[in-house]
């Protein structure tokens, strides 16, 4: 224990950098994840069989793939064919973003086909085009059900960065073998790991949670920042999305509602939905 | 709203269109909707005319709503022609034939009808005043602060001057649906759609919509496509009564015929029956 302890004093520094490095993968794995998953979320949606086509195909290839491999790919076999990636990171931040932006393109599709039919016909009726559907009343609507699955992501994202301690980065999980190497003590290097994962999960859970509150509170329900340590118990009356997307008397969840209109609604396509 | 209704001037919601004498504003020629193997509209024909007010009335699956929503191209026909103003809706003229409407197409025939659902649809992601000025802003490009000046007259014509600023959800069932009524007249169509405005309300809130309603029918040359239960409201405001059976019109008429001496075997069971349960 004493000795872990100097140790870890005496590698503060390359720890501290071992920190930025994961965070700079997971930061950067994110936003590449997020960008993806809109651009093949909305694609999957296309009235256009090609488009459509065109992007499961990527979804499938990519969530059905293993990361490991995705990223060992990128930075071991695509120099042999000639495409050499400048630097590691940027291959592990190029492969984190498609493996988790083949996941969330499935929570943006999920979360627009959410977003009650009754919202779509009501856009229509002002004579929006599809975009305008998609940027004015949907997409603000469906951001709201994208935050929570997305923080699931952004965790699995965050607990997938120490594949990169094996493409020769230096982060968080490459610096704790270094510390177990150094004192032999394998027990309190890993649990240090685990505790310091444990606390940047939470911390992106914490901001996530504020995000999903101003998300929820511009759609006029929620309950403002206190919300974000979900001490709250569920809602049983479902008041948190209801009324104002259904119709009075009808307060359901989203999916529900979705399904519930889609149902009454009868056959026939929103005059062309998606973009 | 129960108090002597306020006639606002409303010069600037209504756009009478100058029409050559002799066409209709609407007209269904010959038009199928069939939903599976249910066939809702049976070659369905008729017209209404420039400033006309129609009420469908009839039982349930009937096709009345069927009839607005093709009118607002929330569905697309199987057969047939609709008109508005002369101009086909369903489909584009391209060489001499009628083709199937684009989207394109679609928008520039779609701005001349405005529609008022029964669950409301507002966005909740906008409050009262954003829903009511974000289709003019972003569709028609009505500079903002005139979109603003012209919501807030049609807010208080409805009787919600003081909620512009809350989000729908904050407010009851009726106030949404007059916030609704604003903003489908915000878009300045030449057709008003209304498809069981009141059915989804609580009974106490349904005469102020009514109440509205009977106002803007009042005061407005707009044309209005009504399906309702409300039959006080449907002789009130309608200059033509509409009885539809399975996809067909049985029986039509001026309301005070329609109400008082109908005809048909049907529309006296039917009349007999929605009047009852009142």
């Amino acid at each position: 224990m004493g000795s872990f302890l100097s140790q870890l004093s005496q590698s503060w520094g390359n720890i501290g950098s071992a920190l930025v490095i994961t965070v700079e993968g997971t930061i950067g794995g994110a936003i590449l994840a997020l960008v993806l998953a809109f651009v093949l979320g909305l694609m999957a949606l296309s009235r256009f069989v090609v488009v459509r086509g065109v992007a499961r195909t990527i979804i499938e290839f990519f969530r059905g793939t293993s990361l490991y491999v995705q990223l060992f790919w990128l930075y071991f076999a695509l120099p042999v064919l000639g495409f050499k990636i400048s630097s590691a990171l940027l291959c592990a931040i190029i492969a984190f973003g498609l493996n988790f932006g083949a996941y969330g393109a499935e929570v943006v599709r999920g979360a627009i086909n959410a977003v009650p039919r009754a919202q779509w016909e009501g856009a229509i009726a002002l004579n929006m085009s599809p975009f305008q559907r998609m940027r004015l009343v949907i997409l603000p609507q469906a951001w709201v059900a994208m935050i929570p699955p997305f923080n699931n992501l952004l965790i699995q994202l965050l607990k997938s960065t120490p594949l990169m301690s094996l493409v020769t980065i230096a982060d968080l999980t490459f610096e704790a073998q270094q510390l177990r190497s150094a004192t032999g003590q394998t027990a309190w290097s890993y649990l240090f790991l685990l505790v310091v994962y444990f606390i940047l999960a939470y911390i992106l859970t914490l901001l996530m949670n504020a995000l999903e509150s101003v998300a929820k509170a511009r759609l006029g329900r929620g309950t403002g920042l206190r919300g974000i340590f979900r001490m709250r118990p569920a809602d049983p009356t479902g008041k948190s999305l209801g009324a104002g997307l259904a119709g009075a008397g009808t307060e359901i969840e989203p999916v529900e509602a979705a399904n519930l209109t889609s149902k009454t609604m009868g056959a026939g396509g929103p005059g062309g939905g998606g973009v | 709203m129960a108090t002597e209704p306020k006639i606002p001037d409303l010069s600037e919601v209504d756009t009478p269109p100058n029409l050559p004498t002799g066409t209709p504003m609407v007209q269904f020629d010959k038009v199928v909707k069939r939903f599976g193997d249910n066939v809702v509209l049976d070659h369905l024909d008729f017209s209404v005319e420039q400033g006309e007010r129609v009420t469908l009335i009839g039982p349930s699956g009937s096709g009345k709503t069927t009839i607005l929503r093709l009118l607002m191209t929330l569905e697309r026909i199987n057969d047939g022609v609709i008109y508005v103003e002369g101009q086909p809706l369903s489909h584009m003229d391209r060489g001499g034939k009628l083709v199937p409407a684009n989207e394109r197409y679609l928008s520039t025939v779609r701005k001349k009808i405005g529609m008022v659902f029964q669950q409301f649809n507002l966005f909740p992601n906008m409050k009262v005043l954003e829903n009511v000025i974000e289709a003019p802003v972003h569709v028609l490009g009505v500079p903002k602060d005139e979109a603003v000046e012209r919501a807030k007259k049609l807010l208080d014509l409805v009787g919600l001057a003081d909620r512009v600023g809350q989000h729908p959800t904050s407010l009851s069932g009726g106030q949404q649906q007059r916030v609704a009524i604003a903003r489908a007249l915000a878009m300045q169509p030449d057709v008003l759609l209304l498809d069981e405005v009141t059915s989804a309300l609580d009974p106490e809130l349904v005469a102020d919509v009514l109440n509205v309603l009977r106002d803007i029918a009042r005061t407005t040359t707009i044309t209005m496509l009504i399906v309702t239960h409300e039959m006080h409201f449907a002789r009130d405001v309608s200059n033509r009564i509409l009885m539809f059976d399975k996809g067909r019109i049985v029986e039509e008429g001026a309301p005070d015929k329609i109400f008082s001496e109908p005809e048909n075997d049907r529309t006296q069971t039917f009349l007999r029956a929605v009047l009852e349960e009142r």
